[in-house]
């Protein structure tokens, strides 16, 4: 299947959905007026991408900053990623938050208790 | 200086006058950092977002103010976009009257000041109102509750909002939401809303 790579915008986030690596990256900014127009395509794809998921995946959130619509998008793939650790891959959920974000630190320890998913919260200095 | 109360601008009726020094020394007083009346439209959000960035890292605002002002403000514009209710014009003009009322300046607590301001239908106002003072009722903890609630519930609006904005922004500052509705006549009110972003939580 086709990878997604998407470059970043003042209000969206980069995306980079490799197949071929199991590797999936969102980093930048998350503020869309309309976020199921930019995430639908994503989740679209993660549904694919279920039906035949590398024996590891690993999501790397690196977001700056994100609004409330994007953060019911962010859930739904991360519902996704559950959806294949619990048909019993290997998946893997980095948190990047920077130095001081207690805010997106935060965030991170929400999904982390939605979502049953290895989430790994990692700091990073500014 | 003596004549600065001269009418500069005078009004549709010809009777009072818009004095703009009067205005600007206002804003000047409250330490106005920008503010705007008008359409808020998604270009305008982003202008105002890069001009509010800008200047608190010219500023050298913290890190973590920084980002919190930001997110904050970004909720506070889109609750704006999304949920304004357009009357019609009051100024006699045609057409319908969508604007809204935005203004963000400094406090007293080294902090920001973020104030809006939009019509309302009275007929939502009682559900709106209600949510409100339930956010308004809960300490941090429930906050986060609530929060994790609603983003795990189905229900969202067809661009992806579910009702959170109000929520992040009570959790983010960590202060009860000071809000106000003027009732205009049977069917709008004005909603308005002010919200301070202190480094502190």
């Amino acid at each position: 299947m086709e990878s997604i790579f998407i470059e970043g915008t003042p209000k969206t986030p980069n995306i980079k959905f490799d197949h071929d690596k199991g590797s999936l990256l969102l980093k930048g900014r998350s503020i869309p007026e309309n976020s199921i127009e930019f995430y639908k395509p994503l989740v679209d794809w993660l549904d694919a991408y279920l039906s035949s998921p590398k024996p590891k995946t690993v999501c790397d959130v690196q977001l700056e900053y994100f609004n409330t619509s994007s953060s019911k998008c962010l859930l739904d793939l991360f519902k996704k990623m559950e959806l294949m650790s619990n048909g019993g891959n290997e998946v893997i959920i980095n948190w990047y938050y920077e130095e001081d974000d207690e805010d997106m630190l935060e965030a991170g320890e929400d999904y982390q208790s939605i979502i049953n998913v290895p989430f790994k919260m990692i700091e990073v200095q500014e | 200086m003596t004549n600065y109360k001269t009418n500069l601008i005078p009004s549709e009726n010809g009777n009072s006058a818009m004095n703009i020094y009067d205005l600007y020394h206002r804003m000047e007083l409250n330490k106005v950092v920008l503010s705007f009346k008008g359409d808020v439209t998604s270009e305008l959000m982003t202008s105002i977002l890069q001009i509010i960035e800008q200047r608190m890292e010219s500023m050298n605002e913290a890190p973590k103010l920084k980002k919190k002002v930001y997110n904050v403000l970004v909720e506070c514009l889109q609750n704006l976009y999304h949920h304004i209710d357009e009357v019609p014009s009051q100024s006699g003009t045609k057409g319908a009257d969508h604007s809204a009322i935005f203004m963000i300046s400094l406090n007293k607590n080294n902090g920001y000041s973020i104030t809006t301001g939009n019509y309302i239908q009275t007929a939502r106002k009682g559900s709106f109102e209600n949510k409100l003072k339930r956010i308004n009722s809960l300490e941090s903890a429930e906050l986060k509750e609530l929060y994790k609630e609603v983003l795990n519930s189905d229900a969202r609006s067809e661009k992806g909002g579910g009702g959170l904005g109000m929520i992040d922004i009570a959790r983010k500052t960590g202060k009860k939401l000071n809000y106000a509705f003027a009732p205009l006549n049977d069917e709008y009110s004005f909603f308005s809303l002010n919200i301070n972003v202190e480094d502190t939580k």
